[in-house]
């Protein structure tokens, strides 16, 4: 097995590691609170969802 | 056959009625950001999991595992990384809050409007249109399967599955409701698990599977090598050969085999006859009237050998050193493999407009920093399952399945790399698999898919047609019959596409697009969240350059593209015309951006700090 296939798998396992660690940690960070341009934004969107009905 | 259709017809009646659901109690993403409510983390990660994966991940990058190996997990491992992690930490958050404050709703608008330029708005909307070749990868990848399973032929299959889509396109599902994108994402997740899990079963144990993948290279070559010696040695030559001299000799024969394929029999006599003076110039034995004979033999008797023994040459040439190693640095294979498919798709990432979007759609970054959680664990799963099957399917053909026993994949895939996956899953795997893993290509294709055409769909509609003025107000009567008149030119010229693109060219068609939407968007994007110096002149610069150079470079220098349409490269044999287009544009573009913002007047201050809070 070549070197760069055994570092390559550490690597992606050690990736989604950090990706698990990451979202544990910060599961609770960063609520916002919804604000009106978030509300006219979600009714803009709205209108543009109509064309896929 | 009846089985698998009833339970095709019973997974679109499932999707059908979530949709439904989704439909009366309007649970769009959007619909969960007014209501102050949050998107379940599982939902917005399998959501942006099932667009971002494929049948392309899974058909077309899994079949280049059968011919480059495992060296395609460091795609797995950029896609975690770059594709989850860093995507959605540092580009997510600021996407999301730079396209509510700017009222975006596509990629193209936001950065118009971050550039204050309708020009780029437009511009970038034609460019998405070029996703049909995206598109059209991703309808090829499902029909290779059903090609494979149902053994129709290719036309017939592509017909069958544009058919489905037509349905499901019609039926509503580029909505975007949520428990649909989660359900697909879900069957995606669940296949892949039971694929890894039978793959290692059939292979012999993870070690095993590992350890005989690893010794394969060598032993298929020097079988072949045997084979050779015996068919040489057979066929009348006047001085037969010894090991040692067989083993000299097999890499003339090997080349005459691979470079004479689908040549005239002008062409064949013209390359081979040259091939035949270099083998007897290096060893000295005259054996020009011996091949012919030989290879006849081979032909006859040693026929697994024979595949086998072309395309190992080939692959050795072009710098393959087994399915466990990287490629020779610097050769053909290694370009291939590290500036095309690794690069391309796992940078290219960074700037997809149908991912890109779904930024927008979460109500907090909270929502985003759960998804990383669970978005690391679904592409790990999912391109490395598909990846490390890929490669081991090696093992199950040459050693494990008496009917292509001594052949490589490539050969027991009859020299198509797209079909490496679906022959090995019909082969290798009990037909009630065969089924879930059909709704797991169905899945990965109808999410992909819809929210490709999604992108094309509001790219004609909201940045070409209203941008320029053709349309009043997107989801007015007349964008809506232009945005569904425009999808439904789209999917026709996606299947067309798809129809007339060369064999084995999935995996390619994906990387292309991935990195010509890096060289064209990426700094403009990354530039417009981070640095507030950056100019509308720089990012209309950096954009035309990015595209024009990929373009360049794909059309006349990139030599594995131009040689899948007869084409010859103008660098001629040089290492330029192996570097992917992505590796020469994205830099020129991103120096492009820099210098002239640089020298440009800047954008109104107000507006821009408007944009880029962290």
């Amino acid at each position: 097995m070549g070197f760069e296939i055994i570092l390559v798998y550490v690597l992606m396992i050690l990736s989604s590691i950090a990706c698990v660690v990451y979202g544990i940690i910060n599961w609770n960070k960063g609520a916002d609170v919804v604000t009106e341009e978030d509300k006219h934004w979600v009714e803009e969107e709205k209108k543009i969802e109509q064309e896929f009905e | 056959m009846i089985t698998m259709i009833i339970v095709t017809i019973a997974y679109l009646l499932i999707l059908g009625f979530l949709g439904w659901i989704g439909y009366k109690q309007t649970k769009t993403a959007a619909d969960y950001l007014v209501a102050g409510r949050n998107t379940h983390p599982y939902i917005m990660a399998m959501s942006y999991g099932a667009t971002f994966i494929s049948t392309s991940a899974i058909i077309g990058f899994g079949g280049a595992a059968g011919i480059f190996g495992l060296g395609l997990l460091w795609l797995t491992f950029l896609n975690i990384f770059v594709g989850i992690f860093i995507a959605f930490i540092f580009l997510g958050k600021r996407t999301r809050s730079m396209g509510h404050h700017l009222d975006a709703h596509t990629f193209p608008e936001l950065l118009g409007k971050r550039y204050q330029s309708k020009f780029i708005q437009i511009f970038s909307g034609s460019i998405i249109l070029t996703m049909v070749l995206y598109a059209s990868v991703v309808l090829i990848g499902a029909a290779r399967y059903l090609q494979e399973t149902f053994q129709i032929g290719f036309d017939i299959s592509l017909f069958i599955f544009a058919l489905i889509i037509i349905i499901y396109v019609i039926a509503g599902g580029m909505k975007g409701v949520m428990y649909t994108d989660a359900f697909q994402g879900t069957i995606m997740f669940i296949g892949m698990l039971l694929l890894l899990f039978l793959t290692f079963s059939k292979v012999g144990g993870v070690k095993e599977g590992h350890e005989k993948l690893a010794e394969l290279n060598e032993k298929a070559y020097a079988e072949a090598v045997v084979a050779f010696k015996d068919a040489y040695n057979a066929s009348g030559a006047a001085v037969l050969l010894d090991d040692a001299k067989a083993l000299e000799l097999v890499p003339y024969f090997g080349k005459v085999l691979y470079q004479t394929k689908d040549k005239s029999d002008e062409d064949k006599k013209a390359i081979s006859g040259k091939i035949f003076q270099d083998a007897e110039t290096a060893t000295g034995i005259k054996l020009g009237e011996y091949f012919g004979p030989a290879v006849k033999l081979m032909g006859e008797q040693y026929k697994k050998n024979l595949g086998n023994l072309a395309a190992l040459s080939k692959f050795k040439d072009s710098g393959h050193q087994g399915w466990t190693k990287m490629p020779k640095g610097g050769s053909p294979f290694w370009w291939l493999l590290v500036s095309t498919i690794i690069m391309g798709v796992g940078i290219g990432v960074l700037a997809q407009p149908q991912l890109s979007v779904r930024f927008m759609t979460v109500k907090s970054k909270r929502e985003l920093n759960r998804a990383v959680l669970i978005g690391g664990i679904f592409i790990l799963v999912m391109t490395g399952v598909a990846f490390i099957v890929g490669a081991l399917s090696n093992v199950y053909f040459y050693d494990v399945n008496p009917n292509t026993k001594g052949m490589i994949s490539i050969i027991a895939a009859k020299g198509n790399g797209d079909l490496i996956i679906p022959t090995f899953l019909t082969s290798a795997l009990p037909s009630w698999f065969n089924y879930i893993f059909m709704l797991t290509l169905l899945s990965a294709a109808m999410s992909t898919l819809s929210s490709q055409f999604h992108a094309m769909g509001t790219a004609l509609s909201r940045d070409i047609f209203e941008t320029l003025g053709f349309v009043k107000e997107v989801g007015g009567k007349k964008s809506i019959v232009i945005t569904k008149v425009g999808i439904a030119v789209m999917l026709l010229i996606t299947v067309i596409i798809g129809y007339f693109l060369p064999e084995g060219y999935i995996a390619a068609g994906t990387a292309l697009f991935f990195g010509l939407c890096a060289a064209t968007f990426l700094p403009a994007y990354v530039g417009g969240l981070y640095w507030k110096r950056a100019t509308r002149t720089g990012a209309i610069a950096s954009i035309i350059t990015g595209f024009a150079v990929s373009l360049f470079w794909l059309l006349l220098v990139h030599v594995f593209t131009i040689s899948k349409w007869g084409g010859k490269s103008i660098f001629g044999k040089s290492v330029w015309s192996m570097v992917d287009p992505l590796l020469v544009a994205l830099p020129i573009s991103a120096v492009v951006y820099i210098v002239v913002s640089l020298f440009s007047k800047p954008l109104d201050k107000q507006h821009v700090d408007g944009c880029v809070k962290s």
